[in-house]
């Protein structure tokens, strides 16, 4: 399995053809409390760059694209009940979701985890 | 997700800043933002050293936050929270005659304010549109004014402009404002200003912090009980120290600060008020004194005073949110399929532990429990009207027993 980052702050983990997809420590710190995640609907068809989900802290609200393109698969249902593990575990427990992805070649343009680091370290 | 930069623009863009009129932003380039400058206030140092976050808010670099929000929001509720708000305005009006000139401007008693004692009030334009809401005291020196920060220029402008040469008005530019706000901000004030305990709430005098002179009100914008105090900008670092020194005070920024007053249903100017609404539709009918209401003789007083008789066309309302999904600012509040209103301020409450909003509707919806809808992304959200505050005020009250 390897992961992926993009510049608007996602992570990608690719397994097969499976890409589950969340926003990063980094975004989730920017954030602040998250109080409330919507996230795609099953069967949703999403492009990339296109809104995807949303999240919103206590004072805003901000959209997560789609950073693949691809056929939603699974919703993180545990975040309608607990929107703070988008806080608490970002990069594991607090995912968004699962989508079959309709063109691994966009994966190319993705930055790995040190690429990442040092994006961030650049802002 | 949006831009890295977005998200603090976002935060400070949808919370609390002048949002600048669509036209301006068209001609915008480059050029102009470079040219944009942002000034420090003197804590801005003390800020960054406790690892606030800063935005810019009102012209100045402002911490939005330290810790987080919601544990700031809820310190607060059950602490002492100290803020600084030395964006804000602080004005002294002085010269014979300054209070009834003054109530030309402004609907409330001012004449009637004994030395120590404030209001809070509303500036009103020629036809009794809010140009800002203010803090009006009585002082040795002067009637002291504090207003909003983003629109402080344009006050002093209008304030000069209307008032006669022989009222002189002071831009107290060196001066700093922090508040201490929160169920133990008195037992902490104690310990630095023992003095200032004898203030109720709406009172306000001089005290002496060693050799230093502090004006200091019982006042805030939490609906808790709390403290302003104004002091010279040089000092505000020492004292900002001394009052963190005590165990019950934490340093809170503006976000926090936003979400405690929409808690408490105070109005948020530029937001929640502007020049487009008056003080019967702001539902801040308290603020026309009774005197002033027999008198007329302020600006707007026919629109406002007939408003005050037969009712207001819309009117401003607190909303309970059904489920989790904030209702915010700019969301359009329908009945039925007609649209009848609009969201001013909205997010998720802490203390409340669920969204609630604020806004205006036509005054045939405007009773309390009404149920309405208000749309978020081309879904309708439930509402209810509800009354305000959402979390009871915690004043410190004369009379009422401690």
């Amino acid at each position: 399995m390897s992961r992926y980052f993009t510049e608007d702050h996602e992570w990608i983990d690719i397994d097969g053809e499976t890409a589950t997809v969340g926003i990063t420590d980094y975004a989730q710190g920017q954030l602040g409390d998250i109080v409330f995640a919507e996230v795609p609907s099953v069967g949703a068809v999403l492009k990339k760059g296109g809104d995807a989900a949303v999240v919103e802290s206590v004072k805003a609200a901000s959209d997560v694209y789609a950073p693949v393109s691809g056929t939603v698969t699974e919703a993180n249902g545990a975040l309608e009940g607990d929107p703070a593990l988008v806080n608490s575990d970002p990069e594991g427990e607090g995912w968004f979701f699962k989508l079959t992805l309709s063109d691994a070649g966009e994966l190319d343009g993705l930055m790995d985890a040190d690429a990442y680091r040092a994006f961030v370290d650049g802002l | 997700m949006g831009q890295p930069a977005g998200i603090s623009v976002t935060l400070n863009g949808t919370m609390m800043s002048e949002q600048p009129p669509e036209d301006i932003n068209d001609d915008f380039d480059i050029d102009d933002i470079e040219e944009i400058e942002i000034l420090e206030l003197p804590l801005d140092v003390w800020h960054r050293e406790r690892g606030a976050r800063m935005v810019e808010f009102a012209g100045y670099h402002m911490p939005i936050q330290y810790e987080g929000i919601m544990a700031e929001h809820s310190w607060t509720r059950t602490n002492a929270g100290l803020f600084d708000v030395s964006h804000m305005g602080q004005l002294m009006l002085s010269g014979e005659g300054a209070d009834t000139a003054l109530e030309r401007l402004v609907p409330g008693d001012i004449s009637a304010l004994t030395e120590g004692r404030m209001r809070y009030s509303l500036l009103l334009s020629d036809d009794g549109g809010i140009l800002d809401d203010l803090m009006i005291t009585r002082t040795p020196m002067g009637l002291y004014l504090v207003v909003n920060g983003a629109v402080k220029m344009e006050d002093m402008a209008y304030l000069r402009g209307e008032l006669p040469d022989e009222i002189t008005l002071n831009y107290m530019e060196d001066r700093a404002l922090l508040a201490l706000q929160g169920p133990k901000a008195a037992e902490a004030l104690a310990r630095v200003v023992p003095g200032a305990l004898r203030l109720f709430f709406m009172e306000a005098d001089m005290f002496l912090w060693g050799e230093h002179p502090l004006w200091i009100s019982r006042s805030g914008y939490t609906g808790e009980d709390g403290f302003e105090i104004s002091l010279a900008g040089e000092l505000v670092r020492e004292f900002a120290d001394a009052l963190c020194a005590q165990a019950e005070v934490k340093p809170i920024g503006l976000g926090a600060r936003d979400s405690l007053r929409l808690e408490a249903g105070l109005p948020l100017y530029g937001h929640d008020l502007d020049e487009q609404i008056d003080p019967v539709q702001a539902d801040l009918k308290f603020a026309l004194s009774k005197r002033r209401r027999d008198e007329g003789g302020f600006y707007g007083a026919a629109r406002i005073l007939s408003a005050y008789r037969d009712g207001p066309d819309k009117k401003r309302v607190g909303f309970a949110v059904d489920g989790r999904i904030p209702v915010r600012e700019g969301a359009v509040v329908f009945a039925g399929d007609e649209a009848v209103g609009l969201i001013t301020s909205g997010g998720f409450a802490p203390t409340v532990a669920a969204p609630i909003a604020m806004g205006y509707v036509a005054a045939a919806y405007s009773e309390i429990r009404t149920e309405l809808t208000a749309e978020v992304r081309g879904k309708r959200i439930a509402i209810t009207i509800v009354p305000m505050p959402f979390v009871a005020h915690n004043y410190h009250r004369k009379g009422k027993s401690v």
